[in-house]
């Protein structure tokens, strides 16, 4: 292992990782839009679109994203709809996570025992405050393992954007062994920094989960 | 009408080599869930172990090999660790080693969890009806840990196809692989196949998928009822 090589590589990384951390954290952000539409839609059981909510869920997950990219990227522009590589791999993480969200907030409001918003209610507490003082933050608590695992998978899972050539952490790895046949040195900071990225996002969460656990051991 | 990208699928072997490219991913799959059954069971009953050190082997071969991306695992496996042990092996061989290797670390979790699930006073209430330990391994944690685990190992079997879409990128020809080839094939012929081949590459994985993850759902739902009557 050289280590002037690993210096003269790590700016290259350390752009990649900006861009690796952007497209993840703007992906999840639309994952979380999407999958609170589809919550919503599930748990008032709106007529119609319903269906096609659970349509797409079953269809994000039993899909990986690689082929979901292949398909927005190489397969949408015959229809006329050009993305980009960034847009693509934001739809596609938006695409996946939104699913996977989704099913983290219904299993959330779900495990709410009915018997908490029928004492709300009967309290006297009008619906809006039942869903914000009772609710929700039992819900929030309750999906949060859930939440958390799927920021982690979704951060995980753009490590394959690399397919729509943006060039985040993996194409530079790979670039720079291919070109420099400097596997070593190129596939250490490869590994450094999703360890850099993703080590303090899991231990993070798991100090969050705990933070939440009240709700857990409730009533 | 003009020739529609869907038509290139029909056109010789096309859709057998497609089919064929499906069964490539499928065998690494069906390999490695097997294989990680195999180490992932008693790697699960090991963790349950109360030994400082196998509990922190355990622990950081699970935590690294759950926080890297597969494709990281895949790359340093495939161009690094072969280097260093003077190995050839082909793309096929290195992805069924790492998502055996990873599949593992799921398993054996999920069997931890399932194991230590059973709350303490199973074990007393048995003891004190006159059960041999062995009896109440057989007659009461057995079948409660099964219950738990098998919805989750048949879902980690979807895991595991999907994450095959990964070993185009050292190099396997696989459903994607053939895909691009035929695409690539019929670029003047067939100047709108992509679309179409990539549709059929989504719904092949989807329907190779979906029948799993519905019997996964199903057996998660007939066994909670069954062993959580107070819910």
């Amino acid at each position: 292992m050289e280590p002037e090589l690993l210096g003269e590589y790590l700016p290259v990384f350390a752009r990649a990782a900006w861009l690796t951390l952007w497209v993840g954290l703007t992906g999840i952000v639309c994952a979380v839009v999407v999958g609170l539409a589809c919550a919503v839609v599930q748990h008032f059981r709106v007529p119609f679109a319903r269906q096609l909510v659970s349509a797409y869920i079953e269809l994000s997950r039993n899909t990986p994203l690689v082929v979901q990219l292949f398909f927005l990227y190489f397969g949408l522009p015959k229809l006329g709809i050009v993305l980009s590589s960034a847009t693509c791999a934001i739809v596609g993480l938006a695409f996946l996570g939104g699913s996977y969200m989704a099913e983290a907030i219904r299993s959330g409001l779900e495990a709410v025992d009915d018997g908490q918003s029928q004492s709300a209610l009967a309290l006297g507490l009008s619906r809006g405050l039942t869903l914000r003082h009772v609710v929700l933050p039992q819900a929030v608590a309750l999906a949060m393992p859930a939440f958390t695992a799927n920021i982690i998978f979704l951060i995980k899972e753009t490590s394959v954007v690399s397919i729509v050539a943006l060039p985040d952490l993996m194409y530079v790895a790979k670039d720079l062994i291919g070109t420099d046949y400097n596997t070593r040195e190129a596939l250490t900071l490869l590994v450094a920094f999703y360890l850099v990225i993703l080590l303090p996002i899991s231990l993070g969460a798991g100090k969050l989960e705990k933070k939440v656990r009240y709700a857990a051991f409730g009533s | 009408m003009p020739p529609s990208g869907l038509d290139v699928l029909f056109q010789g072997t096309n859709f057998l080599r497609l089919l064929g490219g499906l069964w490539v991913a499928a065998r690494i799959a069906l390999i490695s869930m097997a294989l990680s059954v195999l180490l992932g069971v008693p790697v699960g009953v090991l963790m349950t172990s109360r030994n400082r050190v196998i509990k922190a082997v355990t622990r950081v071969y699970l935590e690294f090999v759950r926080i890297m991306p597969q494709l990281v695992l895949l790359f340093v496996f495939y161009f690094y660790v072969t280097m260093i042990l003077r190995v050839n092996l082909s793309g096929e061989t290195s992805a069924i080693i790492i998502f055996t290797v990873w599949g593992t670390a799921e398993l054996a979790d999920l069997v931890r969890g399932a194991i230590t699930s059973i709350p303490a006073h199973q074990y007393e209430t048995g003891y004190a009806l006159g059960l041999t330990p062995l009896q109440v391994q057989m007659h009461i944690v057995l079948p409660q840990s099964i219950r738990r685990l098998i919805p989750a190992a048949v879902n980690l079997v979807t895991r595991m196809i999907k994450t095959t879409s990964l070993v185009v990128l050292i190099g396997v020809v696989e459903v994607l692989k053939v895909a691009q080839q035929i695409i690539d094939f019929n670029r003047f012929t067939y100047p709108t196949a992509s679309i179409w081949v990539y549709a059929v590459v989504f719904a092949l994985y989807f329907i190779t998928c979906y029948p799993i993850s519905l019997l996964a759902k199903g057996l998660e739902k007939k066994w909670a009822l069954s062993s959580q009557p107070s819910h």
